[in-house]
């Protein structure tokens, strides 16, 4: 009965005091982690010149509905939180689904123009995407895109780094197995989307959400392409509260935080997938 | 005799390879590619050409003429353009080695076994790198503010003096130097960690019974295995450094006076405000340059120090 339990480990005085410190360094680093959150949180429920009192508001005021409602008002968040997640939807959609069949194909065939394919995907993740900026602006205006969803979407859709990993996941894939998928009857779409797709879910939960994230997140290019306040992201129609004289400071904290919430959600219940797609570069297995 | 005639079929994998082979040569594999490849060309291959060529003209009326190098001339007589290079500068020098060394310092002691809740505490100390860059920037614009701030306030309490956060040049450039360090140590923390936890068990218990004391077991064992994962954490914070531009965009607009001014932030006004896009596509690839140049430059430095 009591033969499982073991005699707790003694641990030396000095190492002990110094596991304290650590663990005090650690809770300090932590709340640093933390109060812009806190801070984030607290001050969209308080209205702006409560903001900057002093003392400041410590505890949650009971402003939040005043400040969504203002939010409404001045840039229709509504409206622009759904484009968010449209935009990020679909391209997340389209893009992870493009990079893991480009990643199959990079994986498991030999073709012409694969090298050079396998060129543009690691030059892309070289050259910074700040180059592209002026030509593809131009592109899109002349063809009449500028302050069109699609401008958005496309130019960013085959995403480097998820070949990259897609690639990494497929080529461990047993062609044994694939050659048994085609013996009996399967076409190549089919054997992809039934047989080698499903094997490869750890890799293709990361590029989601990777993919979601930098969308989601996503800045200059949205701020370049849109114009019209009803078709603004998130992102960009924040930025424009900030120019402002009279900056609604608690408006803005209610929109940066409900524009927080859906990642720290989909990091907090994805975390191993999270980390896993962190690493694709850096640690390999 | 029927009984044997299943084992007489030549077994599979003799015949594999050569079909295998044939399968893949097939054109199928476009099917898989194209998407990926179609846009590369189009995204990706002609603007890439398109701004090469246009950081060699110059757009007058509405005409493009071909004016050589100029544009490159230009930039070194731009004090902007100089101010946005030593910015930048700055922070690689500043930013990039004190977040680097807190994140192995964290990624150490998160590594620790006798620490608990390891999941949680990695879990707040990333958590500022999945905040949306906009809202991070908000959020320091108000912790920053002068007048009511909370970070001045808090300095207030404990007797010191308001600080101009993000009106005074010097003090900007700390701002954005924190709010970076914020922002990205947990994420490089991270790495690093996973970095830790590759390195075999094994090696930490032959170095304790070799009497090494925990200190040194990591400073002359684990730290110089875990080099190649600082490198990567070097190199993309570097190449982060060098395009820098939602940060400083929000928080500051590059100012005050330039103070926050990053060659990105530079180029996107140049083109974008100023229309001037030639010269906006030659800082463009000035910085492409800065890149190849300072990760080559790390990898080489790094990868000597190795061989040693």
């Amino acid at each position: 009965m009591t033969a499982l339990q073991q005699a707790p480990v003694r641990v030396h005085p000095a190492r002990r005091a110094g596991r304290y410190a650590v663990r005090l360094f650690l809770a300090a680093g932590a709340v640093v982690s933390l109060v812009p959150f806190l801070w984030m949180a607290i001050a969209a429920t308080h209205s702006t010149s409560d903001l900057f009192r002093s003392p400041p508001p410590l505890l949650p005021g009971g402003r939040l509905l005043d400040n969504l409602a203002r939010l409404q008002d001045t840039i229709g968040f509504g409206r622009v939180l759904l484009n968010s997640v449209g935009i990020a939807v679909v391209h997340t959609v389209l893009s992870s689904l493009i990079s893991a069949m480009c990643g199959y194909g990079l994986a498991k065939y030999r073709f012409r123009g694969r090298g050079l394919l396998l060129g543009a995907v690691l030059a892309t993740m070289m050259i910074p995407f700040q180059v592209l900026l002026v030509p593809l602006f131009q592109m899109m205006a002349s063809v009449g895109w500028i302050d069109s969803y699609q401008a958005v979407v496309l130019p960013f859709l085959a995403n480097s780094f998820g070949i990259l990993l897609m690639r990494q996941g497929f080529v461990d894939f047993p062609d044994e197995l694939l050659e048994s998928a085609r013996i009996d009857g399967s076409g190549e779409l089919r054997t992809f989307y039934q047989v080698v797709l499903p094997c490869v879910r750890p890799q293709l939960g990361a590029l989601v959400i990777f993919t979601f994230m930098a969308q989601w997140n996503s800045f200059i290019w949205p701020l370049l392409m849109l114009n019209s306040e009803d078709k603004y992201t998130v992102p960009v129609a924040l930025n424009t509260l900030t120019g402002l004289s009279h900056v609604d400071y608690s408006g803005l904290m209610l929109g940066s935080l409900l524009a927080t919430l859906p990642l720290m959600a989909l990091f907090l219940l994805f975390q191993r997938q999270f980390v896993a797609g962190l690493l694709g570069g850096a640690v390999k297995g | 005799m029927a009984v044997h005639t299943t084992s007489d079929r030549p077994v599979a994998p003799a015949r594999a390879p050569a079909a295998a082979r044939r399968r893949r040569r097939r054109p199928t594999a476009w099917i898989f590619a194209g998407p990926a490849a179609v846009l590369f060309a189009l995204f990706f291959a002609y603007p890439l050409g398109a701004s090469f060529l246009q950081s060699f003209t110059t757009e007058d009326a509405g005409a493009t003429h071909w004016v050589g190098l100029d544009q490159y001339r230009r930039m070194i007589e731009d004090p902007a353009f100089l101010e946005s290079l030593f910015n930048t500068g700055v922070i690689l020098v500043v930013q990039v080695p004190v977040m680097i060394g807190l994140a192995v310092v964290l990624a150490v002691l998160l590594n620790q076994s006798w620490l608990r809740f390891r999941g949680t505490w990695r879990a707040i100390y990333f958590l500022p790198a999945v905040t949306t860059l906009v809202a991070y920037a908000v959020v320091f614009q108000v912790l920053l503010k002068t007048d009511g701030g909370l970070v001045n306030q808090i300095l207030g309490a404990a007797g010191i003096g308001q600080v101009d956060w993000l009106n005074n040049p010097t003090w900007a450039r700390v701002s954005l130097i924190a709010s970076l360090t914020w922002r990205w140590t947990g994420y490089n923390a991270v790495i690093l960690l996973a970095g830790l936890q590759s390195i075999g068990k094994e090696q930490y218990e032959a170095a304790s019974i070799d009497g090494a004391t925990t200190f040194s077991t990591y400073a002359r064992v684990i730290l110089p295995q875990l080099r190649p994962v600082v490198l990567f954490c070097v190199i993309t914070s570097t190449i982060g450094t060098l395009q820098l531009f939602d940060e400083n965009y929000v928080l500051t607009r590059g100012g005050p006076d330039d103070a926050t001014l990053t060659p990105v932030v530079y180029l996107y006004k140049v083109g974008f405000q100023q229309f001037d896009f030639g010269y906006a596509a030659a800082i463009a690839w000035v910085v492409v340059a800065l890149i190849a140049a300072i990760s080559a430059l790390q990898y080489v430095a790094f990868g000597r120090e190795r061989r040693r």
